[in-house]
């Protein structure tokens, strides 16, 4: 749908709000459920990409240098790379904005 | 011209869903619905209903398994009574909430404990706001009539909802009565072909049931409400051409001996017939008592409801069913809701009666009546009485 979530009117509902476009829930923002994000001291990661492999949301995308990094759109805060990292890189830090 | 038959209304019911051309029935059996599925199952079995049957383990895999058929694009219909239309309850707020039209029949039956599977209206009562249209038929001439409009009201584009036909269990559904059978070429011309506007299909992937957060989830059931509502002149249509078809009006009311009588006698499904005899009877007498029956309780009738009885002074509202702790009888209280804002209002009282296939009979409505009257002119502390209980 072209419009942003809270633009759709009650007129705009789909019959049965059945949803005819692919791929919609990608514009469902779960970033907002986060309470910590993860924070990266690079210099010890060894790219192995463990992260992303257990990432739950399928949030962590790897960037130009090659490290992987969550998407912070849709990261939950859940604390799973930080626990499954093998070198130690992922810290959780409390937000607090 | 259909024939006239004496038939049992369960298997009239069954048929009814035969000569509508069903494609796919998914039902559990239980009292006192089973007639209508077991003959169901024979039609198909017998080769004569060219339709998939499909045996589930419960009433809330039967919906199910329906919702998955009517999405396909297959008509389909269920039937099933108290505890079971329980079991289901949850399903039967996705199926109005998806918009996919399922007809099935409910044969009213009271609900445990203690178990008692005799007829009332407290199954009918416990799903009145799940969304579905309710049509309640009070012999069994209107089941199969209103069978076959269930299909062309739930499937036509403008409603795309499911319909619940109310008979209720026993009183109809195991009593033999004359019904005139519709040919089936008759009811092919006047249910249009089904056709559903975004059904499951490879070709064109959809996603249906799909989740909404609160910044959707007014707007998807202020959408599901205004389209229930707007179900009123399309339901009112199919019944008028019904009517030019097969010569039987329906309307969302039916009134007897109304025509300015001072005090009405309000009630649903079967109990009508016998009221209308306590009423001729009390015409007899000099008495100034007429009936109207409501047919149509999802969506509620609320302009032809104030209209018919405006010049009554009294309203005698018959309810089958119990709000425990609550303002009455739920048709009572929706009754009183309805006219609240009235400037020239009847007065209302309220019996339950009839629970658990308890009959009411003539005497009983005349009593109710005398009673109404009485609590007219006297008051009373009560918001409603429970007629007929020994003390």
């Amino acid at each position: 749908m072209s419009k942003k979530e809270d633009e759709i009117t009650w007129k705009d509902i789909e019959i049965g709000a059945i949803v005819t476009e692919p791929g919609s829930t990608a514009e469902y923002k779960t970033g907002d459920w986060r309470s910590q994000a993860p924070t990266y001291n690079t210099d010890r990661c060894i790219k192995c990409g463990i992260c992303q492999v257990f990432c739950p949301e399928g949030c962590v995308e790897q960037d130009a240098g090659g490290y992987f990094i969550a998407n912070m759109y849709w990261c939950k805060g859940c604390g799973i790379c930080a626990r499954e990292c093998p070198t130690g890189v992922i810290t959780m830090v409390e937000e607090t904005e | 011209m259909g024939e006239r038959i004496g038939i049992e209304v369960s298997q009239a019911i069954a048929e009814a869903a035969m000569l509508s051309n069903v494609d796919v029935i998914a039902a559990y059996p239980i009292t006192p619905q089973t007639h209508i599925v077991e003959h169901l199952a024979e039609l198909v079995a017998s080769g004569e209903l060219d339709a998939e049957y499909i045996p589930v383990e419960s009433e809330h895999s039967a919906m199910s398994a329906c919702l998955g058929a009517v999405a396909t694009g297959a008509r389909t219909f269920t039937a099933t009574a108290g505890q079971g239309l329980e079991l289901m309850h949850e399903v039967l707020y996705v199926a109005s909430s998806m918009r996919l039209p399922v007809i099935m029949s409910v044969a009213n039956r009271a609900l445990s404990g203690p178990l008692n599977v005799w007829g009332d209206q407290s199954d009918l009562m416990s799903v009145r706001d799940t969304g579905w249209i309710q049509i309640v038929a009070a012999n069994g001439q209107e089941a199969v009539d209103n069978v076959i409009c269930a299909f062309a009201i739930g499937e036509d584009r403008r409603v795309l909802l499911p319909v619940m036909v109310h008979v209720d269990g026993f009183y109809l559904t195991h009593v033999i009565e004359p019904v005139i059978m519709p040919d089936r070429e008759e009811v092919d011309r006047f249910i249009p072909p089904y056709d559903y506007p975004l059904p499951l299909d490879t070709e064109k992937p959809v996603t249906m049931g799909a989740f909404a957060p609160p910044v959707l989830y007014p707007e998807a059931k202020k959408a599901q409400d205004v389209n229930l509502r707007g179900s009123m002149p399309v339901i009112l249509e199919h019944w008028d051409r019904f009517g030019k078809a097969f010569g039987r009006q329906y309307g969302p009311l039916e009134h007897y001996r109304s025509e300015g009588a001072k005090t009405l006698l309000l009630t649903m499904g079967s109990i009508g017939d016998t009221a209308s005899a306590a009423v001729d009877k009390m015409r007899d007498e000099g008495k100034d008592v007429g009936l109207v029956q409501l047919r149509l309780w999802r969506p509620f009738p609320f302009a032809e409801f104030r209209n018919a009885v405006r010049d009554a002074d009294l309203l005698v509202v018959v309810d089958r069913a119990i709000s425990f702790g609550g303002p009455g009888g739920p048709f009572c209280s929706e009754v009183r809701a309805a006219l609240y804002d009235e400037e020239k209002r009847p007065k209302v009282t309220g019996f339950i009666a009839g629970l658990g296939g308890r009959d009411i009979t003539v005497a009983g409505f005349e009593d109710m009546v005398a009673r109404g009257i009485e609590i007219a002119e006297t008051g009373t502390d009560q918001e409603y009485e429970i007629y007929g209980v020994r003390e």
